[in-house]
């Protein structure tokens, strides 16, 4: 099957203009990605795991390398190193998906409707969005008389779920998963495993950070173990 | 069970810019006020303009809006009955493109209401200006632009003047989406509110171009503001453009040094 993303030659540093130098992050990292397949980053702290992943969503910029992404429906393909800001932006809100520890929400705004923000915006009418949007809030265990209030007033582990049902409801082709379990309690835990094996089994490529590996370890069909700033060994 | 086949597969832009400003520069006596500035705002995007007092970016607004010529430099709008570079039409031409196909909101109320007239009446002007006449269409469609900016209906003959801060914002909302823009322009649309107001105010913004898809172009100096509402940003300084990209690119990893003070600055 074609690779979803081929990674080729990446490389990472950051400009940090009023200690006037560079700090690298990682250098010429070259990999890839088939539909459906899950890929483990590890490594020590600070090695550029979490880098790795921003730096695939252009969060980061890349000093250079390919990250090239294959386009649904014989699109062709996009170097996401390159692509103009405005396709990548569009391309996040239908392609990629990232997962973050933290919920970022707009104030006011309330749990279910945060966690339909995206399908609303993808078109779903109000009332099929929310309905699902509870079914997730549900699945991941947030109480339901938490349902309407605004989450930036929950707990971490409750944000957390909110932010995991968001980040999940809209099926994505790539997922990129930066430490998802962390404040999670089991029962979470066990609801992210298994929203992330439908997805996996419905042919989303995923690539993610976890604290514990040992959460997902059913699902990892690659590691890619980092090390301080040389090539990754791939297993 | 919501699936990925529900959707359709993102087109992606390589497509034309909406609106396009190209080599903008403009002084004002000594002032530099914009110095080369180029900028895209693509279709259903919401572009934020960031920087501090002075460094340009309500003027560049003011370009777009029409409302201001550079002393050098284009602008284009790719719609249908558009052509060729905007800053050369006539005042009259430029007032009524900007009536029809560009909504503005401006930080200080007075600059875009009647304060003393109604507020239906306000947002009816901006459909009389387009040329509709019939009372009963003016009153409708002025209600359907308060109510889609949530604004209390049971106050919409109330003049502005006599209106809370967050209400004044929601009227100027109404009148500039009243024709359906191409592109909404927001110049500091929620500072000097209170911020629980604030936040609903760009809640209701937020729902706006989600659900009509309207192309926003925000300015702000509110970096949360910014974060909240943009895809794209551009930071401006001292009537260049320094920096530009996605936004939170530029805030976590910003490359040009302003840019970097800048976001280290926010609280």
């Amino acid at each position: 099957m074609e690779n979803l993303l081929t990674v080729d030659r990446l490389t990472k540093a950051f400009e940090i203009h009023h200690l006037g130098h560079i700090i690298p992050a990682f250098a010429t990292l070259s990999f890839s990605v088939a539909p459906g397949e899950f890929l483990l980053l590890s490594g020590p702290n600070g090695v550029g795991k979490s880098t790795l992943l921003r730096t695939l969503y252009r969060t980061y910029r890349p000093v250079s390398g390919h990250v090239w992404y294959t386009l649904p429906r014989g699109q062709g393909r996009i170097d996401l190193a390159r692509a103009a800001d405005i396709d990548i932006a569009l391309l996040r809100r239908r392609e990629i998906g990232f997962v973050t520890q933290f919920l970022t929400a707009r104030p006011r705004v309330s749990a279910e409707d945060v966690v339909a923000e995206p399908l609303l915006q993808a078109g779903t009418p109000l009332q099929e969005a929310r309905e699902e949007a509870r079914h997730w809030l549900e699945t991941f265990g947030v109480k339901r008389d938490l349902w309407a209030a605004y989450p930036m007033t929950f707990s971490g582990g409750e944000q957390q779920k909110v932010n995991l049902a968001r980040a999940l409801i809209r099926p994505q082709r790539l997922v990129l998963l930066d430490e998802p379990t962390a404040s999670l309690d089991a029962q979470a835990r066990g609801a992210l495993v298994a929203r992330l094996a439908d997805l996996k089994a419905g042919g989303v490529a995923m690539i993610g950070v976890f604290h514990h590996p040992g959460d997902v370890e059913t699902l990892v069909d690659r590691e890619i173990r980092l090390q301080p700033m040389e090539m990754a060994n791939v297993a | 069970m919501i699936t990925a086949q529900m959707f359709d597969a993102p087109r992606l832009v390589t497509q034309q810019p909406l609106m396009e400003l190209s080599g903008v520069s403009k002084r004002y006596g000594s002032v530099e006020a914009l110095r080369d500035v180029s900028a895209r705002v693509y279709p259903g995007e919401v572009l934020g303009i960031v920087g501090e007092s002075g460094s340009g970016k309500s003027t560049l607004l003011r370009m777009m809006n029409l409302e201001e010529t550079p002393d050098i430099g284009d602008c284009s709008l790719n719609l249908p009955e558009t052509k060729g570079n905007l800053f050369a039409l006539s005042r009259y031409a430029a007032r009524m493109l900007r009536a029809k196909k560009i909504g503005i909101v401006y930080q200080n109320p007075h600059l875009g209401l009647l304060m003393h007239n109604s507020s239906s009446g306000n947002v009816a002007e901006r459909l009389l200006i387009a040329g509709e006449r019939r009372f009963y269409v003016l009153r409708e469609k002025a209600r359907d632009a308060l109510n889609a900016s949530e604004f209390p209906l049971s106050r919409m003959d109330a003049p502005p003047i006599e209106l809370s801060g967050g209400m004044q914002q929601r009227v100027q909302i109404a009148k500039a989406i009243a024709l359906e823009p191409a592109v909404l322009l927001l110049d500091e649309p929620t500072t000097g509110l209170d911020v629980s107001v604030q936040a609903l105010v760009l809640d209701t913004l937020k729902r706006l171009q989600r659900d009509r898809g309207i192309t926003m172009v925000i300015v702000s100096h509110d970096l949360g503001v910014i974060r909240t509402m943009a895809d794209r940003v551009m930071v401006m300084r001292r009537g260049k453009v320094v920096e530009e990209g996605l936004v939170d690119q530029v805030f976590q990893d910003p490359q040009h040094a302003y840019t970097q003070q800048l976001v280290h600055a926010k609280l």
